[in-house]
C-alpha cells in the first residue's frame, strides 16, 4: 500500500483510474461487445421467424390450456421411471467416480500418466451431455432405461470425480502423514487418513448430483434411453399439446421435489 | 498393542467410537435397510431388455471398431457447427449477463419489494427446473429450426442461473454499507452503483465466465432437438450411423470444452 | 437545531425501544447517550433519519418535520444528517477517495457519480478533510485495506462532506482499542465545534463521554433517565442508569481536574477541548 503522494498535490485533478487504466477498461468493454455482436450476425438466423413468433408463442398456450387432467394418471410409471433412471446412474456413479478421482488427484496419483489418465476421464465425461451420453448408449445397449442409467452415470463421472478429486487435494496433508508415519498400508493410508476427510464432501455432491439427475433423466427419453422423456416427446410430436402440460406439470413437480428433498439433506449432513 | 495396557487395565475403560455422520445406530441401520430396498425394488421394476443388454458388449465393439479411426474428412461442416456452437454461447453468455442484472437486483429480498421479490424469483426457480432440451424444443416450435431457438434456450437458463447467484450475493453482503449509504441521502440508482456493484462485481463476472464455460458445453446438446450448433451435426451422425465422423465430432466437442474451461480459469485467475 | 418529542417505537417483535422520548439538540453542542445495552441508543439515533420508521412522536431539523417527508424529500432531509457507525460500514472494495466521496452522492446527480465526475470542489473537500484527520496521500487506498482506526476517520470524513447540519453518531469507538478510541473521540469533537455541527454520539464508554461531551442523556429501556451536564453523572445517576454496581473506578475524578482530559495532543486541541466542556 503506497499512497500516491503526487495526487495530493493536485487533489482538484483526481481521477478513479489513470488514463491509461480506463483507456484499457474501455478496450475490453469495446471488445466483449464486438464478440458479441459478431457472434449474433455471423450465425445464420432467420430472423423474419422473429415476424410470427408471438403468434406462434399464443397458439400454443390456448392450444395447451387446459390441461387433460385425466392423462395423469398414466404418467406415474415413466414418472417412476425417471427416478429410478436419476437414482440408479448417481448410485453407479459414486462406484466408479470415487476410483477416478482418486487418479485424478495429484497427491494420490501413482505417476503422471495415471494422473492423466484419470484427468482425462473427468474431462471427457464432463464435455459430453447426458444426452449425447444417451444416443451412444441407445445405440449400444437399445432403446430403454438401461441405456438412460449409463448416461447418467458417465456424465456424472466427471461431476463427482472433478469435485472429490479437488476435496482429496486440499485436505490436511498432516493427517495423512501421522498415518503414513506408523507404517500403513497405501489402502489403509486412503481409508483411515483420506476417505474420512472427503466423506462430507462425496455425501454432499451426490446428492446435489442426483437432483441434477433427475432433470437430465426427464429429457433423456427424447433419444430414447427411457423416463418420462419418451412419453413427452410422443405426445409432442403428435402435437396433443394438453397431455404436453400435463407432464410439464408432473416433471415440474417432482425437479421442484427432489431439488427440496436434496436441499434438505444437504443440510442435515453438513 | 501390547506395549500400551495402561488405559483399558483400568477399572472403567473409557468408551471411543468412530463418528459417524448418523449417530443413532438403528437410524443408520434403518436408512441402510430402506436404501437396500429401494434398490432392490427399482431394479426390478425397471424394465430391461436383458437379451438386447446382452447383446450390449459386442455391439459396443462393434460400434468402437466402426469410430476407429475418426473420420475428420467432412472439416468443412465440422468447422461450421463447431463456430455455431461456440457463437451461440458466446451470444448467450454476453445477453445473458445483461439481464441477469435486472433479474438479480430485483431478486434480492434486502433491496427491492415483496411482490418484485418474488416476480423474480419466481422467473428464477421457473426456468431452473426445466432442462435446456424442453426449453429448446418449445423455443424450435416457435421460432423455427436453427441457432436462433439455441440461443435463445441457452439465454434463459444462463440469465436465470446468473441472476440467482447474483441475487444470493447482494442478499449476503453486510446490511451497514447499504445502510451507509442510504443514510447519505443516496437515491436507489446511487445506492446500486455505490455499494452493491462494487461489493458484488467480482463474483458476478466469475459466475459469467463460468456461465461461458458451461455454454459451450450445452450448446453441443440443443442441436439434437434442432436449435442448431455442433450438436445437430452430431445427431444427424449418429442417425445414420455414421460413427467415425460422430467420434470426429465428440473429440472436436472435448477439445473445444478443455479450452473453454482452460480461458475460463485464465480470466478468473486475471480477475482476482 | 433537533427538537424530538414524544417519540416512541415497537418494533414488529413487540419490543418497546422507545418510549416517549422528548429532548433537542442545539448550537455547536455534542451530546452523548448513554444507557445499558438494549437501552435503545441504537434505535434512537436510526429513528432521526429514518433508517427505522418511528411508531409515533414529532422529529424536527429545524422547521422541517422529518417523520411526514415523502421518500424525495426524505433523501434531502437525510443528507443533511451525517451518520457515523461502529462497524465503520465503509464500502469496502471503493478506494478511501470514493468512500469520502459517496458523502455528496445526495447532491449531485446520478450520471455524474456514476462517471466519477465529482464537482472540483467536493474534490478538494475531501482532500482538505483527509489532511485533517491525518490520512493524507491514502486517497487511492482500498477501504478494506486499512486499519480499524483509520476507517473510522474515512467514516467520519464521509459523514462530513456532507457539509450535515447534525452528526448522528453510533458507538463510534466501540471496536477500537482506547487510545485510538480517545483519538477518534477528539478528532470527532474537533471537527463538530471546528464546523459549528451538532452531534449526537452514542457511547458505551462513560469515561469517554464525560472527557468529551457537553451534556449527558441517560438512557433506560427506552426511556430517559438523566439529561445534564457530564459533571453530574455521579455514582447514583450512573446506578439509575444501568443499576447497582460499584461505580467508583468508572467515574472520572471531575471535581478535581474541572474536566480535562488526560495528555491531549496539541495546544489547539486542549484549548478546544477546554472550551467545549466549560
Ligand atoms: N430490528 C429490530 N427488530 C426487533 N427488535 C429490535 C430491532 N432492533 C432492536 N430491537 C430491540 O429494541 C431494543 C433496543 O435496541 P437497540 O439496538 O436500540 O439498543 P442499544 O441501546 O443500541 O443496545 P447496544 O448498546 O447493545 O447497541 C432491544 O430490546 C432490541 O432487542
Ligand atoms: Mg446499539
Amino acid at each position: 500500500m503506497t499512497p500516491l503522494k503526487h495526487a495530493a498535490k493536485h487533489p482538484e485533478i483526481w481521477r478513479r483510474f489513470s488514463p491509461r487504466q480506463a483507456l484499457l477498461r474501455y478496450a475490453c468493454y469495446l471488445g466483449i461487445v464486438a464478440v458479441a455482436v459478431w457472434s449474433v450476425s455471423a450465425m445464420d438466423i432467420t430472423w423474419f421467424f422473429l415476424l410470427d413468433a408471438h403468434v406462434q408463442a399464443l397458439d400454443m398456450a390456448t392450444r395447451m390450456w387446459p390441461p387433460e387432467a385425466g392423462y395423469s394418471r398414466k404418467l406415474l410409471t415413466p414418472l417412476i421411471e425417471t427416478i429410478h433412471i436419476a437414482t440408479l446412474g448417481t448410485v453407479v456413479t459414486v462406484l466408479v467416480a470415487f476410483p477416478v478421482a482418486f487418479l485424478a488427484a495429484r497427491n494420490t496419483t501413482f505417476n503422471a500418466l495415471t494422473w492423466f489418465i484419470g484427468r482425462f476421464i473427468l474431462v471427457a465425461s464432463r464435455s459430453v451431455n447426458t444426452v449425447v451420453w444417451g444416443l451412444l448408449f441407445v445405440a449400444i445397449f437399445g432403446p430403454g432405461p438401461m441405456a438412460g442409467i449409463w448416461a447418467i452415470t458417465f456424465r456424472s463421472i466427471g461431476f463427482l470425480g472433478k469435485l472429490v478429486a479437488e476435496a482429496i487435494e486440499e485436505i490436511d496433508t498432516g493427517v495423512v502423514e501421522a498415518i503414513e508415519s506408523t507404517g500403513a498400508s497405501r489402502l489403509q493410508v486412503l481409508w483411515i487418513g483420506i476417505l474420512p476427510q472427503v466423506l462430507p464432501v462425496i455425501y454432499g455432491t451426490t446428492v446435489y448430483r442426483w437432483d441434477i439427475n433427475i432433470r437430465e433423466s426427464s429429457v433423456l427419453g427424447f433419444v430414447g434411453a427411457g423416463g418420462i422423456g419418451i412419453v413427452l416427446y410422443a405426445a409432442i410430436n403428435q402435437f396433443r399439446w394438453q397431455e404436453v402440460s400435463v407432464i410439464l406439470l408432473a416433471v415440474f413437480a417432482v425437479v421442484i421435489l427432489s431439488e427440496f428433498v436434496s436441499a434438505a439433506v444437504r443440510r442435515r449432513i453438513t | 498393542m501390547t506395549t500400551t495396557p495402561s488405559l483399558s487395565d483400568r477399572g472403567n475403560t473409557p468408551q471411543w467410537h468412530r463418528i459417524r455422520t448418523i449417530e443413532n445406530p438403528w437410524v443408520r441401520r434403518g436408512l441402510v435397510a430402506i436404501a437396500l430396498s429401494y434398490l432392490l425394488w427399482s431394479m426390478g421394476s425397471i424394465e430391461i431388455n436383458w437379451g438386447r443388454a446382452a447383446d450390449g458388449v459386442p455391439r459396443a465393439v462393434d460400434m468402437i471398431v466402426r469410430m476407429l479411426p475418426p473420420d475428420f474428412s467432412r472439416w468443412g461442416l465440422l468447422f461450421r457447427g463447431t463456430l455455431e456452437s461456440v457463437q451461440m454461447a458466446l451470444a448467450a453468455s454476453f445477453f445473458g449477463m445483461i439481464l441477469a442484472v435486472p433479474v438479480g437486483i430485483c431478486g434480492a429480498g434486502n433491496l427491492v419489494p415483496k411482490p418484485v421479490y418474488l416476480a423474480a424469483r419466481g422467473f428464477i426457480i421457473l426456468s431452473r427446473t426445466f432442462h435446456e432440451i424442453i426449453v429448446a424444443i418449445f423455443f424450435v416450435k416457435i421460432f423455427g429450426f436453427g441457432p436462433l431457438a439455441g440461443v435463445l434456450t441457452l439465454l434463459v437458463s444462463s440469465t436465470s442461473f446468473i441472476s440467482k447467484m447474483l441475487a444470493e450475493d447482494i442478499e449476503n453482503m453486510p446490511p451497514g454499507q447499504l445502510e451507509a449509504i442510504r443514510a447519505t441521502g443516496a437515491s436507489f440508482p446511487q445506492l446500486l452503483v455505490y455499494c452493491v456493484s462494487p461489493q458484488a462485481l467480482p463474483r458476478y463476472l466469475g459466475v459469467s465466465i463460468y456461465r461461458l464455460d458451461a455454454n459451450i458445453r450445452h450448446s453441443t446438446v440443443v442441436g439434437i432437438v434442432g436449435a442448431g450448433g455442433i450438436g445437430q451435426v452430431l445427431a444427424a451422425s449418429f442417425s445414420r450411423y455414421d460413427y467415425d465422423f460422430a467420434l470426429a465430432i465428440l473429440l472436436t466437442i472435448i477439445s473445444l470444452v478443455f479450452m473453454g474451461e482452460f480461458f475460463s480459469n485464465w480470466v478468473r485467475n486475471q480477475l482476482r | 437545531m433537533l427538537k424530538i418529542s414524544g417519540l416512541s417505537k415497537v418494533y414488529p417483535t413487540g419490543a418497546a425501544a422507545l418510549k416517549n422520548v422528548s429532548f433537542s439538540v442545539g448550537e455547536p453542542k455534542v451530546v452523548t447517550i448513554i444507557g445499558p445495552s438494549g437501552a435503545g441508543k441504537s434505535t434512537l439515533i436510526r429513528c432521526i433519519n429514518r433508517l427505522v420508521e418511528p411508531t409515533t412522536g414529532k422529529i424536527m431539523l429545524d422547521d422541517v418535520d422529518i417523520l411526514a417527508l415523502n421518500r424525495h424529500d426524505l433523501r434531502e432531509a437525510r443528507r443533511r444528517m451525517g451518520m457515523i457507525f461502529q462497524e465503520y460500514n465503509l464500502v469496502e472494495r471503493l478506494t478511501v477517495m470514493e468512500n469520502l466521496l459517496s458523502g455528496r452522492l445526495g447532491y449531485v446527480g446520478f450520471w455524474r457519480t456514476y462517471g466519477r465526475k465529482f464537482p472540483a470542489e467536493d474534490v478538494a473537500a475531501a482532500f482538505a478533510l483527509l489532511e485533517r484527520v491525518g490520512l493524507s496521500g491514502y486517497q487511492n487506498t482500498r477501504a478494506d485495506a486499512l486499519s480499524g482506526g483509520e476507517r473510522q476517520r474515512v467514516g467520519i470524513s464521509r459523514a462530513l462532506m456532507q457539509k450535515p447540519d447534525l452528526l448522528l453518531v453510533d458507538e463510534p469507538t466501540a471496536s477500537l482499542d482506547p487510545k485510538t478510541s480517545r483519538q477518534i473521540m477528539r478528532i470527532l469533537v474537533e471537527l463538530a465545534h471546528e464546523r459549528g455541527t451538532p452531534a449526537l454520539v452514542n457511547l458505551h464508554d462513560v469515561g469517554l463521554a464525560q472527557s468529551f461531551s457537553d451534556r449527558i442523556i441517560g438512557l433506560r429501556s427506552g426511556e430517559v433517565v438523566f439529561d445534564g451536564p457530564p459533571e453530574q453523572v455521579t455514582a447514583q445517576v450512573l446506578t439509575k442508569i444501568y443499576g447497582e454496581e460499584d461505580w467508583s473506578t468508572t467515574i472520572r475524578k471531575v471535581e478535581g481536574e474541572s474536566g480535562k482530559p488526560d495528555k491531549p495532543h496539541s495546544e489547539s486541541e486542549e484549548s478546544m477541548l477546554r472550551e467545549s466542556l466549560a
